[in-house]
């Protein structure tokens, strides 16, 4: 049984903070792997990102890719946070946390809980450009491919690429 | 049938507004549908609605296809593919 836990917040989170809770609380675990999605500057570019998202539907999606990720590899443990609101340069936009008896596991399941929020999460993000006007972030055909290699793979298997 | 529609990025802000109630005809019986119908109510519509084909809809906050039949929905969510993460 793994310990989900997914929140969609306008308040930053302390990476470090998860972290340390779900290690602690997860004694069984040999390999944890954090992972933190950043608002890139863009070389000076930008100066935030404002995500507008579908509450509700957003909390729904988080959780249904949270349990379908314990569904495929054998977590222990699971943290999931999303931001919405305008984020700064620099600033923290996503979180996930796997923890599991092996490293595999682990790695995989952050990845695969990434590669289904760029696509199956309601959340659009609009550029706060340092010149002025900004623009909607298109979606990537590319972001697409890398969900959906994971049809391709049977369970527990990365896939390639 | 009666059916509260929301709209988010920039078909919200094509639209102009951030949802509204809708009677939806008889004869609407599709995601898809809907979507041709909304694209006639005016120029703000037909700007949100200008590709079809790239519209993202959910039903009830379940994310679901064109041809989904939207009998029984309360609310219908119509937003750009999505860019979370």
């Amino acid at each position: 049984m793994t310990v989900i836990t997914t929140r969609v917040q306008p308040s930053d989170f302390d990476a470090a903070g998860e972290y340390e809770a779900l290690r602690v609380a997860t004694p069984a675990a040999g390999a944890i792997v954090s992972f933190t999605g950043l608002c890139r500057d863009e070389g000076g570019r930008l100066t935030a990102l404002e995500l507008e998202h579908y509450p509700g539907m957003a909390d729904k999606a988080l959780g249904r890719i949270a349990s379908n990720a314990a569904t495929r590899f054998p977590l222990l443990a699971l943290t999931v946070i999303h931001r919405h609101g305008v984020i700064p340069a620099g600033g923290n936009i996503v979180l996930v946390i796997a923890a599991a008896s092996h490293r595999k596991a682990a790695f995989e399941a952050a990845n695969f809980v990434m590669d289904y929020l760029k696509t199956d999460a309601p959340f659009w993000k609009k550029e706060h450009a340092a010149a002025g006007e900004g623009a909607w972030i298109a979606a990537k055909d590319s972001d697409d491919a890398e969900r959906d290699r994971w049809d391709a793979v049977t369970a527990g298997n990365a896939p390639s690429g | 049938m009666r059916v509260r529609l929301v709209y988010f990025a920039w078909i919200r802000e094509r639209i102009g507004k951030a949802g509204e109630e809708l009677d939806v005809p008889e004869t609407i019986v599709t995601i898809g549908d809907l979507i041709a119908h909304l694209s006639s109510l005016g120029e703000e519509y037909a700007a949100a609605f200008e590709v079809p084909k790239v519209i993202r809809a959910a039903i009830n906050e379940e994310l679901v296809e064109h041809d989904e039949p939207i009998a029984g929905a309360r609310e219908i969510g119509l937003f750009p593919p999505m860019t979370g993460g």
